[in-house]
This record gives structure tokens, C-alpha cells and sequence, in this order.
């Protein structure tokens, strides 16, 4: 592994949309990198000023408090300048309106906008209208490339490789970009996905993503080497996806009973926040032995420090730095 | 009724066994021990029963698997007044019914843990008919959210239904064929479009045009059917259809069989016994949920009883008090009892040359207990010693003394029919007998 990081990546591109698409050299290139921060994160003095003059705006129109505090702590820990807009969905209403916002952010001359929206397809939009760097802080149910390289580095750190795991992802796929972006990238590093879920909560045709699909936790689990947990996104759900708390918990909450049928040495995930007795027993989440959801935390923050850093040495290198 | 001594053999020797799972149809023996079969065959008591055991000369009669009926109201808990388990269970045995599949129209529903416990521990104190519940699909029937169906079928639930109601929202259909899939369990539709059949009191046509009746057309039927095949295709669930009436309802689930789509479906004995002249001069006891429907809609149901698009006949007993039925016809509950009767109208498929007598059986027995992956319908050594032994030509005539039911609403009321359960064991037990 790495530990003096590359002034100068394999990822070539403006913006960071998603995974689907990215080649494993460039996911390569961003894990490297956010490699090299981890243990610049555990210092005492944090600070480095690579983005000094920077102007970072994270965007949310969709309620966030982990994702938009990592982008903010990691621009500021680069020496940027910081500026967090929440938005709140209900005032904005889409189309026109999303576009007119993207033109009035742009006429400010910030170098990256961190955007998070409710739709699927919205940061891609917006991204066409602004000449800025854009990072996707995760769209509707489509995708959030910074969790999926987050869990990537975590587990990538712990095993040393990605390539030729089984990763079991459990819950609620239908609702979930963070599946989606872990679906992809995972594929790409030629690890295995199995998903496990109830019928109800996984997208139509979900295989063709190159996963296989278990209805049962103890079948979907056998011998895995990772079982990522997702968050039940009932804010999400309009409907009936499953019949009780109680039920889906007894079925597919992962407690020990069901863990036992994984490798003794699996990692537990969850990209938070958990709900703890729906989707994951209190004890399994707090196994020190087992879980890593806290290190995906602290991954957190270095993988978006290296792509803020990339994104902006591209915008210096495409000459596309603000007129 | 009849109770005798659990822990000694019965040789039943003599007999016509008839068993469609294997498509035996010899002249033998059966031996009964320890609540199973213990062996069967033309030459099992050729060196005389076993000592000790009870000896039953068949008469060279039929015996086959005890009956299987899929769908029965059965009343309890909440309509006491029309039905219990033990009446309903006393009119099962005489009619050779050695398990029933209740529906969860109670009151409380069975949408609970609780509801399909208490209903088979209920069951099993009686001794009678062995009782499987069907659990709702929905939370208390309601049509809007779905049950527990996971925990429901850990609890002992064997398939999933709104019973008497159809699953009216096609997102709530969609999901539950879809959640249900997750664990493998069957969905069973009361397949009527309910805004067409709203207010309507018999089946749409001259006749109750003539009566002056609001019409249920057959339409409502096909429509859902349709519908819900679409839907299987969709989901890739399981889906069956409860007592088809209809030509074109029939026609929808053949060709969705040939696409090969997870879908299977039964009717009743009074939709290819009677038609809807059975309403006559407003006879509340032929209103029935599907109506009466035509003289073709009947041929076609006996046609696809015969070409196999129809798997299983269940009774549909619905239990309905005086109170319910002695109204004017518009105002009178539907239903009718039928589970004593299971056996003689299924027969007349035989009588009347529809079907060989193996075939007959068959719809009766092992295709419900195969359609709810119940361990019945069958005889085979080591199966459970359910067994019905049958007078094949017996005639005698449908009336409310010969009904066990406590409501005596049968649409077959006053009917001569031939064939007759003078037999009847339950895990080993006699529990009706007419030895005559």
C-alpha cells in the first residue's frame, strides 16, 4: 500500500457523477490517494493547504449530517474555504428552478460543488450547467460514489484487496445509490456481490448488475468475507414493502444467529445511520471484533479529501479554472 | 361416530384402493398402525391380518385417501351461530373430509400468530378433520397493508388468501405475489373485480333481468383473473384462483398454464353441478359468491375439470344462518355449506362419464394437498392413516336432516345424489362410521 501518495492521479475526469463507469485504475487511483490521508487524519496537526484559495460549496437539498460534516471537515483540513447550503427540498422545485441555482452558484466561481439531491439524475444535471468540478454527494436512488469508495478503502485496508471477495449487501436495495454504487464498484474490482433482501425491496432485474440474489440471510450468507448492512429508508418506502418492524427483523436483521453462517473473520458495514432491533441487532453493530462501521467514518473523510484534491488538479490541468 | 382403541391395528382388507399419486387401483388390503399406514397391497393379508388387529371387511368398496377440501369457512372464531369446528368437523368426517383448509374470514382474523394457533389447537382437541388455516393477506382484510406472511407461515399458515374478499389493489397484489415470493408461500385470489360486482345479487344475464336483479357480470371475474396473471408474470410469484365460474376466466388461466406461469386454480361443486336456473323463483340458498352462472359457463368449467386446467374442486362452504338467507334475495348473504356434499357432486363427474373414478378422487385428495404442500392425499405406506372408505352407488337425497353443518344452506338442497363416505380415519382413528 501506498504512504507517500502520487501528486498526480489515474483519474482523468471533471466531475465524479458515480462509479458506474469508472475502470479499476481510476477507482485505483482515488483509493490511493485517500490512502495517503488516513494517517495524515490521525495527526495532531491535520492541516494542509492544498486547496488554500479554494472555494468549495457542499449543496444539500436533501436533509444530511454525516456526509455534508465529512465533505466539510475534509475541505477544510485541505485549506480550503467551506461553505455548506442546505436547500430544502420542498422550496425547490426541480427542472428550471435546480438550473437556476446551478447558474447562480456558478457566478460566485467556486472550484467544486458537493451536491446532494432527492432525485435521481439531479447532480448530473446540474453539473452540465456549471464550470466547476462536481462531486455527487449521493442522488435520489441512483448513486453516491463517495460512500462506495469509502467502504472500498475500508475493506481494501482490512484485507489488503478487493478482488476475489464475496460481499454480501442486505436490506433495503430497492431504495438504496449506496447499493447501487457499491454494486458497481465492487463488479469492477472483480469482487463477488450477493444481495439479500426481501422481493419487495430489490429493484427489477437487479441481476443483470452482476449480483446474485438470496432471499434467505443464512443462504445469502454462507461463507461471505463482508455483509454490508443498508438502513431501511422507510422516509423513502410508499407502500407495502414488508408487514412489520418485527418481521423484517426476524427475517433479515442481521443479528448473531444469522452471522454465524458468514467466515468467522467477516466485517460487518453499514453506511449510517443505523437503525438498531430493524436492520441490525444493538450487539452486532458494537462487536469491536467484527464491526467497522466507525472506521467507515474515518474513511470517510480521507476519501473526500482525495477527491477534492484531484478534482481541482484536474480543473488546473484542463485549464478550466475560473475566468 | 364411532371411537375405539388408538394403539390397536386396523386391517382393512378387501377393499378397492385407489390412489391417484401412484395411480394404484387394486383389490387388497391396507394396514393401519400407529397412527400411518403400515403397508398396503393385493397380497397383504394373504396369510391372514396380524393378530390383535381390528379387522374391517371393505366389501370390495373404494378406499382412497381421505378427502382434501382447500377452501371452507368454518365459523370459528366469531360465527358460532352459523358454524363451529366441531359441526363443521362432524359434517367433514361424514362427508369423507379428513382435512380442511379454513379461510381467515373470522372474527378476530387470522392475520396473527395467535389466530392460526388457536384455530389447529382447536382442531386437534376435537379430533375431527384435520384443520390447516389459510392466514390474510392483508392486515384484518383490509386490502391496504400486507401481513406478517414470514412469521404467519413459521406459525403453521399454508397458503395466504383475503378469503371471501378479492386483493382489489394491484399494488398490494403486486407486492404481496412479490414478498410472499420471498419465502416460497402461495397467494389465493378471490378473483372478482369488486367495482363491477358491487350491489349485484346473481349472475348478469336474461334471467335476472327477468327477476329484476342486479347483475354480477362475468367480466368481473376475467378481469381480475387477467389482471392477476399479469402480475405473476411480473413478480414471478405463486398465485392460484379460488372457485372459477367463468368460460373466459377458465380460457385466461389454460393459456397462462401453457406460458408456463406459476398458476394454478380450483372451482366448487355447485359451478359444474348447477346454473344459474338453480335461483329460480329467488331461492336465497343458490346465492352464491361467485354467482350461478350459465348453462355454457358451466360445460366450460366440467371442460376444464377434464383437460386439467382446473386442479383441485374445494367445497367453498360458507355457513349462513336462517337469518342471513330468509330475506328477499338482494338482501340475503351469499354462500352455501358443501363440504358434506364434496364427495357425491364430484362423483357425478364420474357417474355422468366427465371423468374416470381415479380422476375424480384426484381433485378431491392429492391435487389440494399438492397445491398447499399438505402431507395428505395420499395412500402409501409411512403416510398418515387418513383414509375414507366409499360407497361408490349409494343413493340418498341432500336435506337438512342428512347435513351435519349447524346452518343448513345448501344449494343442493332436496338434490338425489349418489356416493357416500361410510367410512372415515383419522390418523388411524375411526371417526365415522355407518356400517351398515
Amino acid at each position: 500500500m501506498n504512504t507517500v501518495a502520487p501528486r498526480t492521479s489515474d483519474y482523468h475526469q471533471r466531475h465524479l457523477l458515480g462509479i458506474e463507469g469508472l475502470n479499476p485504475v481510476e477507482i485505483t487511483g482515488l483509493l490511493d490517494r485517500s490512502e495517503s490521508y488516513v494517517e495524515q487524519n490521525r495527526q495532531v496537526n491535520k492541516k494542509k493547504s492544498v486547496l488554500s484559495g479554494r472555494t468549495i460549496i457542499n449543496v444539500f437539498f436533501e436533509d444530511s449530517t454525516r456526509t455534508r460534516t465529512s465533505f466539510e471537515l475534509a475541505g477544510k483540513r485541505l485549506g480550503g474555504d467551506v461553505i455548506n447550503m442546505t436547500v430544502s427540498s420542498s422550496s425547490v422545485k426541480k427542472g428550471e428552478t435546480l438550473i437556476d441555482t446551478a447558474m447562480t452558484l456558478n457566478a460566485m466561481h467556486p472550484d467544486v460543488l458537493v451536491v446532494r439531491h432527492p432525485q435521481s439524475g439531479a447532480v448530473q444535471l446540474l453539473s452540465e450547467k456549471v464550470n466547476c468540478a462536481v462531486i455527487n454527494g449521493g442522488d435520489g436512488e441512483h448513486e453516491h460514489p463517495t460512500q462506495a469508495l469509502l467502504d472500498a478503502l475500508t475493506i481494501r485496508r482490512r484485507r489488503g484487496h478487493l478482488d476475489g471477495l464475496t460481499v454480501a449487501i442486505c436490506g433495503d436495495i430497492l431504495h438504496s445509490r449506496v447499493a447501487r454504487s457499491n454494486i458497481h464498484l465492487l463488479n469492477t474490482m472483480g469482487a463477488r456481490v450477493r444481495l439479500i433482501a426481501p422481493e419487495t425491496l430489490l429493484p427489477t432485474d437487479v441481476a443483470r448488475l452482476g449480483t446474485e440474489v438470496f432471499h434467505n440471510m443464512k443462504d445469502g450468507l454462507r461463507d461471505v468475507d463482508i455483509i454490508m448492512m443498508l438502513r431501511l429508508q422507510r422516509e423513502r418506502m410508499h407502500g407495502n414493502f414488508f408487514p412489520s418492524i418485527r418481521e423484517y427483523f426476524h427475517f433479515f436483521g442481521l443479528d448473531y444467529e444469522k452471522l454465524g453462517a458468514a467466515r468467522d473473520d467477516a466485517l460487518i458495514m453499514h453506511p449510517g445511520p443505523m437503525n438498531r432491533g430493524v436492520e441490525i441487532d444493538s450487539e452486532v453493530a458494537d462487536d469491536i471484533g467484527r464491526s467497522v462501521i466507525r472506521e467507515q467514518v474515518e474513511m470517510g473523510v480521507a476519501v473526500r479529501m482525495a477527491c477534492l484534491e484531484i478534482l481541482t488538479e484536474n480543473l488546473d490541468a484542463d485549464g478550466r479554472e475560473q475566468r | 361416530m364411532t371411537s375405539r382403541d388408538t394403539t390397536r391395528p386396523i386391517a382393512l382388507t378387501n377393499a378397492r384402493i385407489i390412489d391417484p399419486a401412484s395411480g394404484l387401483d387394486i383389490r387388497g388390503g391396507v394396514l393401519v398402525s400407529e397412527e400411518k399406514i403400515a403397508g398396503l397391497g393385493e397380497r397383504l393379508f394373504d396369510t391372514g391380518p396380524p393378530d390383535g388387529a381390528m379387522v374391517i371387511d371393505c366389501r370390495g368398496r373404494c378406499l382412497v385417501p381421505g378427502l382434501v377440501d382447500m377452501r371452507a369457512h368454518l365459523g370459528e372464531p366469531g360465527d358460532e351461530h352459523k358454524e363451529t369446528l366441531a359441526t363443521s368437523g362432524r359434517a367433514a368426517v361424514a362427508g369423507g373430509v379428513t382435512t380442511i383448509v379454513c379461510l381467515p374470514n373470522t372474527d378476530p382474523v387470522i392475520d396473527d400468530m395467535s389466530g392460526v394457533e388457536f384455530v389447529a389447537r382447536r382442531a386437534r382437541k376435537l379430533g375431527l378433520s384435520k384443520v390447516y388455516p389459510y392466514a390474510a393477506v392483508s392486515k384484518n382484510l383490509a386490502g391496504e397493508e400486507i401481513a406478517e406472511l414470514g412469521m404467519l407461515a413459521e406459525a403453521g399458515a399454508v397458503a395466504f388468501t383475503d378469503g371471501l374478499f378479492p386483493i382489489a389493489d394491484a399494488q398490494l397484489m403486486r407486492r404481496a405475489l412479490s414478498y410472499a415470493k420471498t419465502f416460497g408461500l402461495l397467494i389465493a385470489q378471490h378473483p372478482e373485480e369488486p367495482s363491477l360486482a358491487r350491489g349485484s345479487a346473481m349472475n348478469a344475464g336474461e334471467t335476472a333481468t327477468r327477476l329484476g336483479l342486479a347483475g354480477n357480470p362475468s367480466q368481473a371475474e376475467v378481469i381480475m383473473v387477467e389482471r392477476d396473471i399479469r402480475l405473476v408474470e411480473l413478480t414471478g410469484g405463486r398465485l392460484h384462483f379460488a372457485h372459477l365460474s367463468t368460460t373466459a376466466a377458465i380460457e385466461a388461466v389454460r393459456q397462462a398454464k401453457r406460458r408456463g406461469l406459476d398458476i394454478s386454480c380450483d372451482t366448487a361443486p355447485p359451478y359444474f353441478a348447477l346454473n344459474e336456473m338453480a335461483v329460480g323463483e329467488y331461492r336465497t340458498f343458490a346465492k352464491l359468491s361467485p354467482p350461478l352462472r350459465t348453462e355454457q359457463d358451466r360445460q366450460a368449467v366440467v371442460d376444464g375439470l377434464k383437460d386439467g386446467t382446473i386442479d383441485a374442486i374445494a367445497s367453498d362452504h360458507l355457513p349462513q344462518d336462517e337469518e342471513s338467507k330468509r330475506l328477499p334475495f338482494a338482501e340475503a348473504a351469499a354462500g352455501g355449506i358443501g363440504i358434506q356434499t364434496l364427495l357425491p357432486i364430484t362423483l357425478e363427474l364420474y357417474h355422468n362419464g366427465h371423468l374416470d373414478l381415479m380422476s375424480a378422487i384426484d381433485l378431491i385428495s392429492r391435487q389440494p394437498a399438492r397445491l398447499l404442500n399438505l402431507p395428505a392425499g395420499t395412500i402409501a405406506r409411512g403416510a398418515a392413516a387418513d383414509l375414507t372408505l366409499i360407497d361408490v352407488d349409494k343413493g340418498w337425497i341432500v336435506t337438512e336432516s342428512t347435513l351435519l353443518s349447524k346452518s343448513k344452506n345448501s344449494p343442493f338442497d332436496g338434490r338425489p345424489v349418489q356416493g357416500r363416505a361410510v367410512m372415515t380415519i383419522v390418523d388411524g382413528r375411526i371417526v365415522h362410521d355407518v356400517e351398515d
